[in-house]
């Protein structure tokens, strides 16, 4: 099914067209048919969704309900989930429920959202290509035989083949914004702080961060103003209130309310990819729209990728370390040793990504590297952010793409892991200053999305979120949808949920 | 660049690597190396390093109970546990 925007679907079921009931069982019965081929969700939860749906039939049978409720959704399977399997891609957690649930989950309940199905992802987060997935690698609905990015890439796929209005993500590096450009959808990753990370298993906690993906901007905001706030639970979770974003699903997102100055990163631009020039023909959009562009330098963008692996390599070998065949998750058998338990569960449960991921962290953070590695990275850190914040002294926002290209074959880039890496030069410096960043579909290059990128100052989302609306007034990329005619089915471990 | 010791470093991150993943590895990471000692033609001289990017500060709270510890709930997830207790080999002769 084709979805039309959550404020559509909010109307059509106001006006009785179909119930929340029939909503779900036809999200239920597509997501089933479509992962055959996709592989995009690990979990289907018939029984957790429905439950869910008539209890929001309920509630709008009293008025009783918001404009979220009622409307599906999928969760990335990073997010814990009470009651049902929380995997994180990894045979480590492939029999994992959590005990608790998220507090984006908490709050994405309580707004009345029906989540129906938890997302494939590369293991752990890790991974731009989602090929890392202990259940598979998951296709990309405009060509199957290509990536989806990553990590979010079975939440990206589910979007972008209609199998969902709406989905959430995280996003560490890119994992958000590379997989929304390489599937032709818009995907946010909010300021780090601004959504809780209590129930989001972590990968690297000073740069993780949740966020949306959706076909467009308003949907992005909608959802995003429901589960973003201060959470007590999350020891990094900002208390700098967004009252614009609380109230937008009243207000809706809206225009820029005067004329903007976006900067263009002279260090993204010089790669002549198909890319540039469709984020050229956007700044020509822009510009006819009332904003004023200026080229910018942010020097120090060479550095983001090295001090970007060296940070999050350290954090996930540090975060990684409670896995250890004890008190949940993966237990190796006929262990005479409590070194060889924590080995061999390890070593048998995580992929092969996780563990370059722990080794290059342990070795960044070990006696004797730590000053070369570990600290060095934290001060192009800050050179980084340096950069961004003598940009922002003059303009509003960045306009640059979201990727050097589009979405790869897969298998292309999988025997090179520094190649792979290279992937997120322009996502990473963003994360590393923990700004708030989005991509949104801007063109086409030889039948495949491309994606910008518009990055804003700390917990300026409504200054990003209005300009992308205003983009996506001018423009219809973000209505592209692609063709999901039947391809030969793929085997799908789709697990059964938990009763 | 000092000559990888893989065995210290799998020890260190508590896994066990067998002799053809040794290799693969033994090679992926001189390339990361390779990559991250970019790093350091970068000029970083007084320049501090940023651990949170908002430069917050650790938040504290009242010591004081805020929720109940549910064991028979978090045990459900173990691999092995006995009365109440996790079961692991024998630590201690």
């Amino acid at each position: 099914m084709i979805f039309p925007g959550i404020r559509d679907i909010a109307a059509a079921l106001d006006r009785g067209d179909y119930s929340v009931r029939e909503l779900t069982e036809q999200c239920l019965s597509d997501a089933r048919t479509a992962n055959e081929r996709l592989n995009c969700l690990i979990t289907i939860a018939d029984e957790r969704a429905l439950a869910q749906a008539d209890a929001i039939d309920r509630a709008r049978a009293r008025g009783d309900t918001g404009t979220l409720a009622g409307v599906p959704l999928v969760h990335k399977d990073i997010y814990c989930t009470e009651g049902l399997p929380t995997t994180c891609a990894s045979r480590m957690l492939a029999n994992f429920t959590a005990p608790y649930s998220a507090t984006v989950v908490e709050r994405l309940d309580a707004a009345g959202m029906v989540t129906f199905a938890k997302a494939n992802l590369d293991e752990f987060a890790m991974g731009s290509s989602n090929e890392n997935s202990h259940f598979g690698a998951v296709a990309n609905p405009w060509d199957t035989d290509r990536v989806p990015g990553g990590s979010s890439g079975g939440s990206a796929a589910s979007v972008a083949a209609g199998l969902t209005p709406v989905a959430t993500g995280t996003d560490t590096g890119g994992s958000i914004r590379q997989p929304a450009s390489f599937c032709g959808i818009s995907g946010i990753k909010p300021t780090y702080g601004r959504v809780s990370r209590y129930g989001m298993i972590a990968f690297a906690s000073s740069l993780d961060q949740g966020g949306v993906l959706a076909r467009d901007v308003e949907d992005l905001a909608l959802v995003l103003g429901a589960m973003a706030g201060y959470d007590e639970r999350d020891s990094t979770s900002s208390s700098h209130d967004d009252a614009w974003l609380e109230g937008v699903s009243h207000t809706g997102v809206g225009m820029p309310d005067r004329s903007l100055t976006i900067g263009l990163p002279l260090e993204y631009f010089e790669h002549h990819t198909g890319s540039v020039a469709l984020v050229d023909a956007a700044k020509a959009t822009l510009e006819a729209a009332g904003a004023r562009f200026v080229d910018v330098s942010l020097p120090n963008t060479a550095a983001a990728i090295p001090a970007y692996y060296i940070i999050a390599g350290a954090e996930a070998s540090t975060n990684l370390s409670r896995y250890d065949g004890v008190r949940f998750g993966y237990r190796c058998e006929n262990t005479d040793s409590i070194e060889e338990l924590y080995e061999r569960s390890r070593s048998e449960a995580f992929g092969a990504e996780v563990k370059r991921r722990i080794l290059t962290g342990t070795y960044a953070l070990s006696v004797g590297y730590y000053d070369a590695y570990y600290l060095k990275a934290q001060k192009i850190r800050r050179l980084i952010q340096n950069d961004f914040l003598r940009a922002f002294e003059s303009v509003d926002l960045l306009l640059t793409p979201t990727t050097p290209g589009v979405a790869f074959r897969r298998g292309e880039l999988t025997g090179d892991p520094v190649a792979m890496y290279q992937q997120d030069v322009y996502t990473t410096p963003a994360s590393l200053a923990g700004l708030p960043a989005m991509s949104l579909p801007c063109g086409m290059h030889e039948r495949l999305p491309v994606g910008m990128q518009l990055i804003g100052p700390h917990f300026a989302e409504r200054a990003l979120l209005q300009a992308g609306a205003l983009y996506q007034r001018e423009t219809d990329w973000h209505s592209l949808t692609p063709d999901i005619g039947e391809h030969p089915s793929a085997d799908s471990p789709v697990q059964k949920e938990e009763s | 660049m000092d000559k990888l010791n893989i065995t210290h470093l799998a020890k260190l991150s508590q896994l066990a690597l067998s002799d053809s993943e040794r290799a693969h590895v033994e090679q992926d990471l001189a390339h990361i190396i390779d990559m991250v000692d970019h790093m350091a033609s970068v000029d970083t001289n007084s320049v501090e390093p940023l651990a949170h990017p908002l430069d917050a500060v650790q938040r504290l709270r009242p010591d004081e109970v805020t929720e109940e510890v549910n064991r028979n709930r978090f045990q459900r997830g173990a691999p092995a546990t006995e009365a109440g207790l996790y079961l692991v080999p024998r630590v201690i002769e």
